[in-house]
């Protein structure tokens, strides 16, 4: 079982539509696929028409009155399951404190259960350093890391970098793509043609900035999935490829 | 899903006018009180099942039932209990070949299932073609929570399969089936919405699998093939007639297994064969005084002959049947010593089954089952031979014939000591043969638990005689087989030294078999064997 997590501290980098596209195209291609929708804004649970709803709340799942296998749901699409969001994810950190043993490796702990029945996990991660964000880099076997072309963001992402660095033991790798880029801004296209050339750990291939990538909002599926011909399903699939051939 | 579960329906138009299809709309209309029904996207697709079983059916015996889903290239095997709970499952590629008998590629199925089948070949039993549509049952915010599958199965006979009136390529449509599946996750969906179905006039819940109903609509049973004599005989019954009975049950299996023998699916065509001819022979010889003499005559040489006919090749199979297990016991020699004596015994075994598969296929042969067939019908069916007044009933027989085995084994094995030569342990194991036989062809007259104490020692006791012999013959053919190589410049000298340490094992073999004999003899024909073969007659047949 190969873990993969969409990350960012900041949030509305494009973090949840590549998780769910790329979580979409990782089923498609056969593999048993669960996607964990972490963000108590449940925006990945509403994208699959799947209440943000657990039982028991996130309280009985990082104390293990429930199991994650009790709180899956099917997705419309085959090979494709989710763990809804919960709002009470919101208290995650406070939980995950007061869990006992080591709380940085709770949800790496409650994943591992999980192994034989999936090929892929991705972890759709809420924005911040935190406590639950901690837990999914040590979770996590690939960080894939949302970017927006501009240079604070290119600032944080080496912050991340530096911080996974600084892991005792197992780290996972960095995988950073920049999304939302928009071809008509300059420094767009300046940042993404440099930064790929730089550094080997920033993938190839952008996400451009489309309007039919907001339309999943109201289409409530992954955009590889209703419109799997267009530009913005073409580059989550170039995306993919690239991160099912590294990894 | 292979077994019906509360969520497996059949539609059968009440009245008997209407098609099936036409309770399709009254379904829909039901489950759309609850839910969106939406067709799923693309066309209703073809599936390809075979089920898959050994010609005695060892899966289906054992509870399981192996199922090969086919896809454009390969598919998957499916293994499950008879309920239907998945046990194994594996994806093949360029499977299955193009010929009768299946070898399972490497996976979880097979690491499952070879223990159950070895050596015995998988066979395809039916296969069905289904046209799968599927809709979606959608809530209010529009997501699927169940899946209603609609099925047109046709279900078409495989040849060889394992027995059954149906010709090959006969063809059966199956009542259109539909199951609800469920969503993981929305359980209380799919038991919704197999409520609404279920409530719907004209469909009921699937009482057979598909395996099963497509058996049932082709005429076949599962697990019709045994090797074993059970014919329909009474006490009561003129003695002749039980053993026309008999030996026409023998006939049967003896014909059941000639295609595979031809085709050479696996071994035990072959050793079944031999089992009805040597039961059959014995049958002669020793009830034979019931039938017309020159009938019991003729048939039991020409019995022979067949038996004989089917030795060299059975031989040649046990050695290969047995050349893993003969290779792990080297010491001193290393497995690939003995691949030329491997090699040898495949070209030989090639050489005696085109043989066998001539004789088979020849007139003498054909002659043998048809008309010995004739014969048996006439004195079945004509009841008593000859003009005797009161004939001699199953009942009878069975306590006469039995009784004498069974007094000839005791004295026998009473005259062997540790001086006598191994002819007299040959000598015996063929009486205990015989006994053995006359058990089992009388056995729906017996006590079945008196029955089974005494066949239970007494195969305790065809063990050990089995073992001193077979080690015997064995050594004695490896020595031919040395001479046959050397004659044919095919055994280098390693070989040669490998299949002494085979031969001197099998005499160690023998040897213990020998030590143990007494020991085995005494508690078949001691005092409380003798009690046990004196109640298992006492009264009875």
């Amino acid at each position: 079982m190969k873990i993969f997590a969409t990350y960012n501290i900041k949030g509305g980098v494009g973090k949840t539509t590549a998780a769910v596209n790329l979580a979409y195209l990782s089923a498609a291609d056969g593999y048993r696929t669960l996607l964990w929708d972490l963000d108590p804004q449940g925006a990945a649970s509403f994208l699959f028409r799947i209440k943000p709803r657990v039982k028991g709340g996130g309280k009985a799942l990082i104390r293990g009155t429930k199991t994650l296998d009790d709180a899956i749901k099917g997705t419309d699409f085959d090979h494709l399951d989710l763990i809804p969001a919960d709002f009470t994810y919101r208290n995650m950190d406070l939980l995950l404190g007061g869990s006992g043993g080591k709380p940085t490796r709770k949800l790496a702990q409650l994943l591992r259960p999980l192994a034989a029945e999936y090929d892929h996990v991705l972890l759709d991660c809420p924005p911040s350093i935190s406590l639950v964000s901690e837990n999914v880099m040590h979770a996590a076997d690939v960080l894939l890391v949302p970017v927006i072309p501009t240079t604070l963001s290119v600032r944080t992402l080496d912050q991340l970098t530096d911080f996974v660095a600084g892991f005792n033991g197992r780290r996972p790798e960095v995988l950073a793509f920049f999304s939302m880029v928009d071809r008509r801004k300059k420094l767009h296209q300046e940042i993404t043609r440099d930064l790929s050339a730089e550094r080997p750990w920033v993938a190839a291939t952008p996400i451009p900035s489309l309007s039919l990538i907001e339309r999943m909002s109201v289409e409530r599926a992954p955009v590889t999935a209703f419109a799997s011909s267009s530009a913005a399903a073409r580059a989550y699939r170039a995306l993919w490829s690239e991160i099912s051939k590294d990894f | 899903m292979t077994t019906p579960g509360l969520r497996d329906f059949v539609l059968e138009a009440p009245s008997g006018n209407e098609s099936p299809e036409d309770l399709l709309p009254a379904a829909l209309a039901a489950l759309s009180q609850a839910f969106t029904v939406t067709p799923e996207v693309g066309a209703p697709r073809a599936r390809r099942r075979t089920w898959l079983d050994t010609f005695d059916w060892r899966l289906y015996r054992a509870g399981l039932m192996l199922e090969f889903d086919q896809a454009r290239r390969g598919g998957r095997l499916l293994l499950s209990k008879a309920d239907g709970t998945p046990q194994a499952e594996q994806t093949v590629t360029g499977w299955p070949p193009r010929r009768p008998a299946l070898d399972l590629p490497p996976g979880p199925v097979r690491d499952r299932i070879m223990v159950l089948i070895s050596p015995r070949a998988l066979l395809p039993i039916v296969r069905t073609v289904s046209t799968v549509s599927v809709a979606r049952l959608l809530n209010a915010d529009g997501k699927t929570v169940a899946r209603l599958v609609a099925d047109h199965v046709a279900v078409t006979a495989v040849a060889p399969g394992p027995a059954g009136p149906t010709a090959a390529g006969a063809t059966a449509e199956l009542p259109l089936r539909l199951a609800i599946t469920e969503v993981r996750g929305y359980p209380g969906q799919a038991r919704r919405a197999s409520a609404l179905l279920a409530g719907v006039p004209g469909v009921s819940h699937a009482s057979q699998s598909v395996f099963t109903a497509a058996l049932t609509a082709l005429g076949r049973h599962p697990a019709c093939y045994t090797s074993g004599v059970d014919a329909e005989i009474t006490a009561s019954m003129p003695a002749s007639v039980a053993v026309a009975r008999l030996l026409l049950r023998l006939l049967d299996t003896l014909e059941q297994n000639v295609g595979g023998v031809l085709r050479d699916i696996d071994t035990e065509f072959l050793h079944d064969l031999r089992v009805a001819v040597r039961r059959t022979r014995s049958a002669i010889k020793l009830l034979g005084g019931v039938l017309p003499a020159d009938l019991a005559r003729h048939y039991g040489a020409e019995f022979k002959w067949l038996g004989d006919l089917t030795t060299p090749t059975r031989d040649l199979d046990v050695h290969l049947l047995g050349f893993g297990q003969m290779t792990a016991q080297l010491v001193a020699a290393s497995p690939a010593d003995l691949e030329p004596f491997r090699a040898f015994l495949v070209r030989r075994r090639a050489r005696e089954f085109r043989r066998l598969a001539a004789a088979l296929r020849g007139p003498r042969f054909r002659a043998i089952t048809d008309d010995w067939r004739k014969a048996l019908l006439e004195i079945r069916d004509a009841g008593v031979p000859g003009k005797r007044r009161r004939p001699p009933t199953a009942a009878g027989l069975a306590l006469s014939t039995t009784g004498r085995a069974f007094r000839r084994i005791v004295a026998h094995g009473a005259a062997i000591t540790a001086d006598s030569p191994p002819e007299s342990l040959h000598d015996l194991r063929k009486r205990a043969k015989e006994l053995r036989y006359l058990l089992e062809f009388f056995a729906p007259l017996h006590d079945p638990v008196a029955y089974r104490k005494v066949v239970g020692e007494l195969k305790s006791l065809q063990d050990c005689l089995g073992d001193f012999q077979d080690s015997q013959v064995q050594r004695e053919e490896i020595h031919a087989l040395a001479d046959a190589m050397l004659a044919e410049r095919a055994a280098p000298a390693a070989t040669l030294l490998a299949m002494g340490e085979i031969a001197a094992k099998l005499t160690l073999s023998q040897a213990e078999a020998r030590a143990d004999f007494a020991r085995r003899f005494a508690r078949f024909a001691g005092p409380a064997g003798q009690e046990r073969f004196r109640v298992l007659l006492k009264d009875r047949p």
